[in-house]
């Protein structure tokens, strides 16, 4: 079965050297596009004006803060069950990533706020539960690196990231459920996209440039990850064949190489 | 049903053995209260529009501050492994040891809160619902705070990485808490904020048990 195929760090290096340009092309391409049509190639809106185009940089990000916050929980979730050691790695790699998109929402958020709501926060429904998101994004990291061997710290934050995934939802229907500040979906919708094309295209545009960052990034994340667990093992062999640590730098390198 | 109270018993009686500790909680709930007359001012009017809040911050981080303990001191001594190979399941025994934790913990803070309700000039409407939210509340703290203290076993600085943990989860009880009690002093129904409030304890009941002996199993694993 393929997925367990690539539970073999070497076997999916591999796999991941070969995706790895391919996503680092499609993220310059789709971004230098969807930017191009963000900024220049695409109307204003009748009401907002310019500051509309803070659209195209917070909606992407804000779903790939969900996105990257349910990625990881499958990923950690697989890693528990199936003790797959690859899925573990990839849990961990996604919470730095998906915390700079929370961040990056929030943040753009805020400034789309001021010259809209008159305001750079509310404690509307929307805008709390993704910080909460932000704070689960930290507890987790903080808590996958707060053991001194790190499958300890992979399995305990796994269960972390599982119990944080009730908030998921929260955040999805929160316009619907609790009457907020901050507009309902218009995007994703039953009745169809209540936007324009001109705007549709550039917002999809970006939304995929920011998913092959993802995978770019990750991937990079993924094989540090795996380099450093090489670098650990190694280091601990030294230790214990007696040899002085900086003798077999080279071997490290080699290796790491 | 026997070794749950069992567990239950031998928990409440360590409590009782080392006297203080659950006092202490409570001090520290009436002595972070009194802060604010304080730090705010003592006008009754502030103090009334804040009560409830304040109170409720209090109770919740007061409950935060005796998590650590839950499992720590079983988990260092090892009567914790004993405890997960009984024949009864360890969800069983987790949440025994959060009934324990409530009592100890959450009962002394429930009769301490209206005397502080007096000291904060809580609006008389208010009062039995304050109390009935945090008597819904206080409970459904104790069982998110038990997975807290279950995946921080054998970590560095465990007490520090608990509340970050464990405090982002409580937001939703607090939320609710507080505005049901601000929707009884300005009249308003108090009924839909408490059915969601003990919602999320019914939620978190068998839930958070099962996290728990989750991250229980996996500490005692290695």
């Amino acid at each position: 079965m393929i997925f367990h195929k690539y539970a073999n760090p070497t076997r999916f290096l591999k796999l991941a050297s070969l995706i790895q340009p391919w996503a680092a092309a499609a993220t310059v391409l789709l971004f230098l596009s969807g930017l191009y049509f963000a900024l220049l190639a695409s109307p204003g809106d009748y009401q907002q004006g310019e500051t509309v185009r803070i659209m195209y940089i917070h909606v992407p990000a804000a779903w790939m803060a969900m996105f990257c916050y349910t990625a990881m929980a499958v990923a950690a979730a697989v890693g528990l069950i199936w003790k797959h050691p690859v899925a573990d790695l990839a849990a961990r790699a996604t919470a730095p990533i998906g915390a700079c998109f929370t961040f990056l929402a929030l943040f753009t958020g805020s400034l789309w706020g001021k010259p809209m709501w008159g305001t750079w926060w509310v404690w509307d429904a929307r805008l709390t539960s993704v910080l909460i998101l932000f704070f689960l994004y930290l507890g987790y990291m903080a808590l996958a690196n707060a053991f001194d061997d790190p499958a300890r710290g992979s399995k305990a934050s796994a269960i972390l990231a599982l119990v944080g995934v009730v908030n998921v939802p929260v955040i999805k229907f929160s316009v619907d459920w609790w009457n907020t500040l901050h507009q309902p979906a218009s995007v994703v919708k039953m009745s169809g996209p209540a936007i324009h094309p001109s705007m549709l295209i550039p917002l999809i545009l970006m939304a995929l440039a920011f998913k092959a960052y993802y995978i770019w990034v990750l991937l990079i994340r993924m094989r540090a990850e795996i380099n450093e667990g090489k670098i650990r093992s190694l280091r601990l062999r030294q230790v214990h064949a007696g040899q002085p640590p900086d003798a077999a730098g080279d071997k490290i390198t080699q290796a790491v190489n | 049903m026997k070794a749950f109270a069992s567990i239950v018993k031998r928990d409440l009686r360590l409590a009782q053995r080392q006297g203080m500790d659950s006092l202490m909680v409570v001090a520290f709930f009436v002595l972070a209260v009194v802060l604010f007359p304080f730090g705010v001012g003592p006008e009754a009017s502030i103090l009334a529009r804040i009560s409830s809040g304040v109170i409720w911050v209090a109770a919740l981080l007061a409950a935060m501050l005796s998590l650590e303990r839950l499992f720590q001191i079983d988990y260092e001594d090892g009567s914790l492994e004993l405890l997960a190979l009984q024949p009864v399941p360890l969800e069983i025994t987790v949440l025994a040891k959060i009934t324990a934790h409530w009592l100890t913990t959450g009962l002394p803070l429930l009769i301490a809160t209206p005397l502080l309700a007096i000291f904060m000039n809580l609006p008389g409407d208010g009062f039995l619902v304050l109390v009935l939210t945090l008597a819904i509340g206080t409970p459904s703290l104790s069982l998110i705070g038990a997975i807290g203290a279950a995946l921080i076993l054998g970590s560095r600085r465990g007490g520090v990485l608990l509340s970050l943990l464990v405090l982002p989860l409580y937001i939703p009880v607090l939320i609710f808490g507080v505005s049901a009690v601000d929707g009884a002093i300005s009249g308003l129904s108090v009924k839909p904020h408490l059915l969601i409030m003990t919602g999320l304890l019914v939620a978190a009941l068998p839930l958070c048990p099962w996290a728990g002996a989750g991250a229980i199993r996996q500490a005692l694993e290695t």
